[in-house]
């Protein structure tokens, strides 16, 4: 008996789709480069305030006025160089990816949350409430969202976040830190509008599974409305919202990076690696390390987030299996 | 067919001023105005500018004042650059950003789609592996910066190009590259997963069996269902391409649309950012229109009702 039930669970969908994803080569090496990005992201600044001193924002006070430039190129105290105000580039890197992957990652929840429920109950009543919370998405698909975000951000940015963004983020990061609520306005802004195409993929799922008999069963066994949507049927399309969420990390961290870049998105004392790269274009052809180490670390992040999509893609989804 | 054509177009109207409205409203709840940032003016300057610009009366009348304008597609003068009309300043600076936009289209489908489809064609060969990998590295490195880097290989390193500016086709070649990387990435990962698909199916196979040479079957039968999901991208791409000029304007110093949007929305001038929104926001759903339109073209199964 204990034999039968150990040889069922190594049939199950997940543990086939875990060695399905083991075979691809190329996602595993994204899945170990991304444990290896998010380990060094959260605890790298420690050990180089243990080993070297050096902060995101520590200006070392060798670097005086005798200096007329203070961004020196890699060497062995600062792997990465310094930048402009000769701050530790590696410490800033660091410190920027926890910006720019906590954005990707908030994001992506947000637009799990809302987007797979909001799915789920249009696909599970359909008719006329189907259609409704449908065609509202449909409007706000054919809005031109990126106009709206770059106003909202540069309207309500600095001195001018909302109330309620002001008082999330004096509770996180302490009062007067215009800094941290432009990054809760860009958590704001960009999860309002990435749960569009999640709500679609869930809808349509649901659709397809709602007449299935394991619900008729749920629901002649009494199970609510509710459960019967968020135990039996959301459960049932995690597989492509997975794969949905972990592609939609990597495009919010280039729509991040594209705002911080034009100064809208992650402002001082904060940095994320669009706003790194954006100071270090201004001296690329003399201090070329400024751009390089940022944008080739953003890079390899979102290299090795879309090489594990696909091959979850390939792994979770039957249909496209056999390619 | 025209029905469904001029539904959407009316449809079109709505939208744009829903838009609008929104628009207007993030600007004006915001606190802060154009004037604001100004040097405080004397009491009775202030009171005279705001009565020119319709500011003195209550919101919901200026609401309607501004609704009204966009109606008739007068969106009035630039607060900013004063005198002129925000309808010209569209018309000047929209060449510009059209111009490397429709460039950049086109090169990243004509690139794409021939990489695609030989990829699928040859699939798991050295071209397959490689030109999969090269579009997923494309897909992974941002715009702003790529840009640089071709400018720094280029234009600084080997004096082939110039590094930034308007002027000749030589001038354009760098911005359009770099803003057509990543459609062309995605376009060609989108085309090998269609043709791979449709390849296998059986209407396929009836060509095949019909005695139809393998070329006629890959370009009159595989290539029209294989394009259906790169058509449906070319919507959301158009939108992005709108967010990517923005970039590539500021990288190469072109004086296009984009930058002139960012610009207006952080000079909080109303009238300006408004005037862009709008015709932005129709030419945007006009494209989906045409996508949606090219559905039915490319599918006998869709029908339009």
């Amino acid at each position: 008996m204990a034999e039968e039930v150990r040889q069922l669970k190594g049939t199950s969908l997940w543990r086939d789709a875990w060695k399905r994803l083991l075979k691809n080569r190329l996602s595993v090496i994204g899945l170990i480069l991304l444990v290896f990005m998010i380990i060094a992201v959260t605890i790298g600044p420690f050990i180089i305030l243990k080993t070297t001193g050096f902060t995101a924002d520590y200006v070392p006070s060798q670097v005086d006025e005798g200096d007329l430039v203070n961004s020196f190129p890699p060497s062995f105290q600062h792997p990465m160089g310094t930048d402009e105000a000769g701050r530790d580039l590696l410490a800033r890197v660091l410190q920027g990816g926890r910006i720019s992957l906590l954005v990707g990652i908030i994001s992506t929840i947000v637009s799990l949350i809302v987007g797979v429920s909001y799915g789920a109950i249009a696909g599970y009543f359909g008719g006329r409430i189907d259609n409704i919370m449908m065609r509202i998405v449909d409007v706000f698909y054919a809005i031109p969202y990126i106009l709206i975000v770059i106003v909202l951000l540069s309207v309500f940015g600095g001195p001018n976040a909302p109330d309620f963004i002001t008082a999330l983020s004096e509770r996180i990061g302490g009062a007067g830190n215009q800094g941290m609520s432009q990054i809760f306005l860009l958590f704001f802004a960009l999860g309002l509008v990435s749960w569009l195409t999640m709500a679609r993929v869930v809808r349509g799922q649901v659709l397809s599974l709602k007449n299935e008999e394991f619900v008729l069963a749920a629901r002649a066994s009494g199970v609510s409305t509710f459960g019967i949507i968020f135990r039996h049927l959301v459960p049932n399309v995690l597989g492509p919202v997975i794969v949905y969420a972990t592609l939609t990390v990597p495009s919010v961290m280039l729509t991040e990076a594209f705002l911080s870049f034009l100064g809208l998105g992650v402002q001082a004392p904060y940095a994320s690696w669009g706003s790194l790269a954006a100071d270090g274009i201004k001296n690329i052809s003399i201090f070329p390390w400024q751009l390089i180490f940022p944008s080739v670390t953003m890079a390899l992040t979102l290299f090795s987030l879309n090489f594990l999509g696909d091959g979850l893609r390939d792994a979770l989804d039957p249909q496209t299996r056999k390619f | 067919m025209l029905g469904f054509i001029l539904r959407r177009l009316l449809i079109i109207i709505p939208m744009a001023l829903l838009v609008v409205s929104v628009t207007w409203a993030l600007i004006r709840i915001a606190p802060g105005s154009f004037y604001s940032n100004e040097k405080t003016l004397p009491p009775a300057i202030e009171a005279n500018i705001k009565r020119k610009y319709g500011l003195d009366k209550p919101w919901y009348q200026q609401y309607f004042l501004m609704i009204s304008n966009v109606v008739r597609g007068d969106f009035g003068d630039s607060l900013k650059y004063q005198g002129e009309s925000v309808n010209d300043i569209i018309k000047r600076h929209l060449p510009y950003s059209a111009t490397i936009g429709a460039l950049a289209y086109l090169v990243a489908l004509m690139v794409g789609l021939s990489a695609g489809i030989v990829a699928s064609i040859r699939q798991n060969s050295g071209f397959d592996y490689g030109s999969m990998a090269t579009a997923m590295l494309g897909l992974s490195v941002p715009n702003f910066v790529l840009g640089p880097i071709l400018v720094l290989v280029f234009a600084l390193g080997v004096y082939w190009l110039p590094p930034a500016r308007w002027g000749g086709m030589s001038n354009l070649i760098l911005p359009v590259l770099t803003l057509a990387a990543i459609y062309m990435a995605y376009i060609a990962r989108l085309t090998r997963a269609g043709m791979l698909e449709v390849m296998r199916s059986d209407y396929i196979r009836t060509a095949r069996a019909k005695g139809l040479s393998e070329t006629s079957v890959l370009l009159r039968h595989g290539i029209r269902g294989g394009l259906i999901p790169v058509v449906s991208y070319t919507g959301p791409a158009l939108a992005g391409l709108l967010a990517g000029t923005v970039v590539v304007e500021k990288v190469f110093a072109i004086p296009g649309l984009g930058n002139i949007f960012i610009q207006s929305v952080l000079n909080r001038d109303e009238p300006l950012t408004l005037g862009i929104v709008a015709f932005l926001s129709i030419l945007i759903m006009v494209f989906n229109l045409i996508v949606d339109i090219s559905y039915g073209i490319l599918d006998p199964r869709i029908r339009y009702d």
